[in-house]
């Protein structure tokens, strides 16, 4: 792993203090998930805009349920909420606050149906976001606008957006923002996506809208092994991001297929031995591919692909050989969508993932890319595309969008363009392959059925493609 | 035997103005404004060389001396010197539980009649001998020979001369009650604001009865004193906002001020309470019936419990007990040790939260509308002698209720140790004539 060596100057003593007065980014050390540890380490403090917050109950459940130690105002609905879920949440009031310190804040804004409203944003936050630990968590939760019921409801919920992303870019030492939308009817499906935008597994995920919605299914879980019985096919599982995704949910109760191309064979045996996975020798764009997977799991089923594997072969396209095209495109998009239509046919299980790895660039763009970035923002259409296909069948498709991961392939980044890309985002700092994966073990897991269609970027809120 | 429990009418009570300690009354000690206290009760029910049944009473700061402080002070007074008294100490709860004792008599038919009273100094306070010198004398004292109580003798330091003082702290927990109030004001988030409203209210409303002669057959002037020497009519939150706090101030947070906080106090108080037909045959009105009453402690020590909440908790069990709701009264009387000790009291009887986890209700317990908590003023504009307090109330809240003609009121009552009394006073709707 590439060492971030700026980053440990500048917390050192003295490069704290050159840094504080030259201005200079110092990034902090970014909590991470560990096993076994709560959800959420520190109080929760949770509110709610005036009127009918239809999120205050479950979102009081979900708490409840995490074990999170709370806080509220004295005011309804949350107070009452919080009663019903037998939280016993200690009691904030902004007039008298103490010295109360909060690692999360939660904030029900679906009763804000009027831009005039939008003001409870800047009453719950103002007085609330100096109080935030390192590594914090902010949430504001909403409606989808275009389910907002009213011309003016929509245009607020939609301006939620814009403070969200605006505060994970104030907020700073490692906390960040996030925006949940909630369609109605999707009030019962929060508990997965609050618990890992509340925990160190999400740290390096900011600035983000994760959508939810309704889905007939309500699977049980074991928070600690989700995947606990599952079996999950990850491609490009020898290196980087795809081992950290196999690892990841191995550690989450899966049993992993690391798939991976002959030629990094014993890299994907020793990785897969750790994990007590199975290594797959495949090159997924021979034509015989999609059939030789599908037949693989006819018998036992498929529970979780993870689409990972990918290449990059940059080049301007005025100096782009046909071939750096054709060969990237197959590899990064074409033969996903091969695999897609084989395990579709009835490999996929109930309450079956498709997880699909795209990029920054696939959002934002990048000079020298034309090839990549068509190839991930292709994934992110088929996302889009097969969303309601797998909906039908209870089964979800996600997308990670990893921004500047820590991995082998930016190391050898020239230093200028890899401090640009570590110090460019609101955590200033890069990610590491585990917050990539952690993303994609969400996306993976089972009680995650109202997650559906999304594209999460895993970037510390990049100030690219934003 | 008598198995049927009678009904308890308060008949009359009387109090001397309370004193800042320090101040006019510095010089009268526990039993002086006891037996005062006593003598004017005696004059308002005529009772002189009455025999009761028993009196009832105590103080917090106790000398050594006054060991049975009630009845010395019955002897001095002028009834008859066969009544029989005794002593309790509950601190602060220490006058409505001796009312509570005599109401219980008198119910069980043991007792016609009783006074339940209580007095404190904080100004005769009972300093003590250095704890070290107090047992080089005893050692002295047991010594046998001259050298055994030389070598006693030369175990007295010059710093043994600072003599032990009565602590406003908490023993178990080293914090004044001030201190655990300021917490308990952090826990529930009481504002400053809040709480000067409260305690200006609290002036303006006791400055307002008096005014209107409500203490006249309450209150007898003692040492020159006719009205609480603490009482500022012209008190407002603008002025008291200009205080600086005093308890948990060391954050630059601290709420609570001396405005919004009962000062120390001396006073004392006295009820008279009987049968109905004993008061009947004496020509005496029934101002009200004591109904009900609860106590209840908290576990500030270990459970982090808030020192002053044990009412909260003694009410709903004796509301369940009695079948009544909370918004059920006419009159609330809420004991004002601080303005944040009432506020934090009326929050977790109104909080979802506090009622289900600590109460296990699934409602809360109800709130109580301003315009009847303490409707004659409280504890922070008249002080806080503090076994003189329950007394105050008893006998302010049956005459309230006399007033109105018929009602129902509530008292309750926290106390140190994390102790809390509760009690009801009722004042049927007449029904003949």
């Amino acid at each position: 792993m590439p060492t971030d060596t700026y980053g440990q100057i500048v917390n050192s003593s003295v490069g704290r203090f050159v840094a504080q007065r030259a201005g200079l980014p110092r990034p902090v050390e970014l909590d991470r998930h560990v096993p076994g540890d709560p959800v959420v380490r520190g109080c929760v403090l949770l509110g709610a805009a005036p009127g009918d917050a239809r999120l205050a109950a479950p979102l009081a459940r979900v708490l409840a349920s995490a074990g999170a130690q709370t806080a509220t105002s004295l005011e309804e609905p949350v107070r009452s909420a919080a009663a019903a879920a037998r939280l016993d949440a200690a009691v904030f009031n902004p007039a008298a606050p103490g010295d109360q310190r909060f690692k999360a804040l939660v904030f029900d804004a679906t009763a804000i149906a009027d831009s005039t409203a939008l003001a409870a944003l800047h009453a719950f936050f103002h007085p609330t976001i100096r109080r935030l630990q390192s590594s914090g968590r902010v949430i504001v939760l909403g409606t989808p606008p275009a389910q907002a019921g009213s011309p003016r409801a929509a245009t607020a919920q939609r301006a939620l957006e814009g403070f969200t992303r605006s505060l994970g870019k104030e907020v700073g030492r490692g906390a960040t923002v996030q925006l949940v939308e909630v369609a109605p009817g999707a009030e019962d499906q929060l508990e997965a996506t609050v618990r890992f935008l509340l925990s160190p597994r999400s740290a390096y995920v900011s600035g983000q809208v994760v959508r939810v919605t309704p889905s007939r299914l309500h699977p049980g879980s074991d928070w600690e092994r989700p995947l606990d019985g599952r079996v999950a096919l990850v491609t490009g599982a020898a290196r980087g991001i795809g081992a950290a995704i196999a690892r990841t949910l191995a550690r989450d109760g899966a049993t992993v297929v690391g798939l991976d191309v002959p030629a990094l064979a014993d890299d994907l045996r020793a990785g897969m031995e750790r994990i007590r996975g199975e290594a797959m020798e495949l090159d997924i764009t021979a034509a015989d591919a999609p059939a030789v997977i599908a037949g693989r799991f006819a018998r036992k089923g498929l529970d979780v692909l993870v689409h990972n594997a990918g290449v990059t072969r940059d080049r301007t396209i005025a100096k782009m050989p046909a071939d750096r095209w054709d060969g990237l495109v197959d590899i990064n998009l074409s033969s996903e969508e091969r695999i897609n239509d084989a395990l579709l046919d009835g490999v996929l299980a109930e309450n079956g993932r498709i997880v699909c790895v795209s990029s920054l660039s696939g959002i934002a763009g990048n000079a020298g890319q034309t090839n990549y970035a068509t190839s991930k923002a292709g994934v992110i259409g088929m996302v889009e595309a097969l969303e309601p296909v797998l909906r039908e069948r209870g089964q979800t498709i996600n997308a990670v969008a990893p921004g500047f991961i820590e991995t082998t392939m930016t190391a050898q980044m020239p230093l200028a363009l890899r401090e640009a890309g570590r110090r460019m985002n609101s955590l200033r700092q890069g990610g590491l392959p585990v917050d990539v994966a952690e993303t994609v073990a969400f996306f993976a897991s089972p009680a995650a059925a109202g997650v559906n269609g999304n594209v999460v970027r895993v970037c510390g809120q990049s100030l690219l493609g934003a | 035997m008598n198995t049927t429990p009678r009904r308890v009418a308060v008949v009359a009570a009387n109090r001397i103005p309370f004193a800042r300690a320090n101040s006019t009354y510095a010089h009268a000690s526990n039993q002086d404004m006891l037996t005062v206290t006593l003598d004017g009760l005696v004059d308002r029910a005529s009772l002189h060389g009455e025999r009761l049944g028993e009196v009832v009473g105590g103080a917090v700061l106790k000398h050594p001396r006054d060991r049975d402080l009630t009845r010395e002070s019955v002897l001095g007074s002028r009834l008859a010197p066969e009544t029989p008294a005794y002593d309790v100490q509950q601190a602060c709860g220490t006058g409505l539980e001796a009312v509570v004792l005599v109401a219980n008599k008198i119910a069980l038919g043991q007792i016609d009649a009783g006074i339940a009273c209580g007095v404190d100094t904080a100004s005769d306070a009972p300093i003590s001998l250095n704890d070290d010198l107090r047992g080089i004398l005893l050692d002295l004292n047991r010594a046998r020979s001259a050298g055994a109580r030389l070598k006693a003798l030369t175990r007295i330091r010059p710093g043994q001369i600072v003599p032990e003082t009565p602590r406003n702290e908490e023993p178990r927990t080293g914090l004044s009650m001030g201190e655990h109030t300021a917490r308990m004001a952090l826990d529930w988030g009481v504002t400053r604001e809040e709480q000067d409203d409260l305690a200006a209210r609290s002036h303006r409303r006791l400055a307002a009865a008096y005014d209107r002669g409500f203490f006249d057959d309450l209150v007898s002037p003692y040492l020159g004193l006719e009205r609480d020497q603490n009482l500022r009519p012209d008190s407002s939150p603008e002025k008291l906002a200009k205080l600086k706090p005093v308890f948990g101030a060391r954050n630059g947070d601290g709420t609570m001020t001396a405005g919004n906080s009962t000062p120390l106090s001396d006073g004392a108080s006295a009820v008279l309470l009987a049968s109905e037909d004993w008061a009947r045959e004496r020509g005496l009105e029934v101002l009200a019936y004591v109904t009900q009453a609860q106590t209840a402690a908290v576990d500030h020590v270990h459970r982090g419990d808030g020192l002053l909440m044990a009412p909260v908790f003694a009410m709903p069990r004796m509301l369940d007990r009695a079948g009544i709701g909370l918004e059920d009264f006419d009159l609330y009387e809420i004991h004002e040790a601080f303005a944040a000790q009432v506020l934090c009291t009326l929050k977790a009887w109104a909080d979802p939260v506090f009622c289900r986890e600590r109460l296990d209700r699934d409602a809360p317990l109800g709130t109580i509308d301003p315009d009847r908590l303490n409707v004659n003023g409280g504890s922070l504009a008249a002080g806080h002698p503090f076994a003189a307090t329950g007394g105050r109330i008893v006998g302010g809240l049956a005459k309230a209720l006399h007033e109105r003609g018929s009602g129902r009121g509530v008292i309750s009552i926290c106390a140190a140790g994390g102790q809390g009394v509760v009690a009801v006073l009722e004042k049927p709707e007449p029904t003949d004539t």
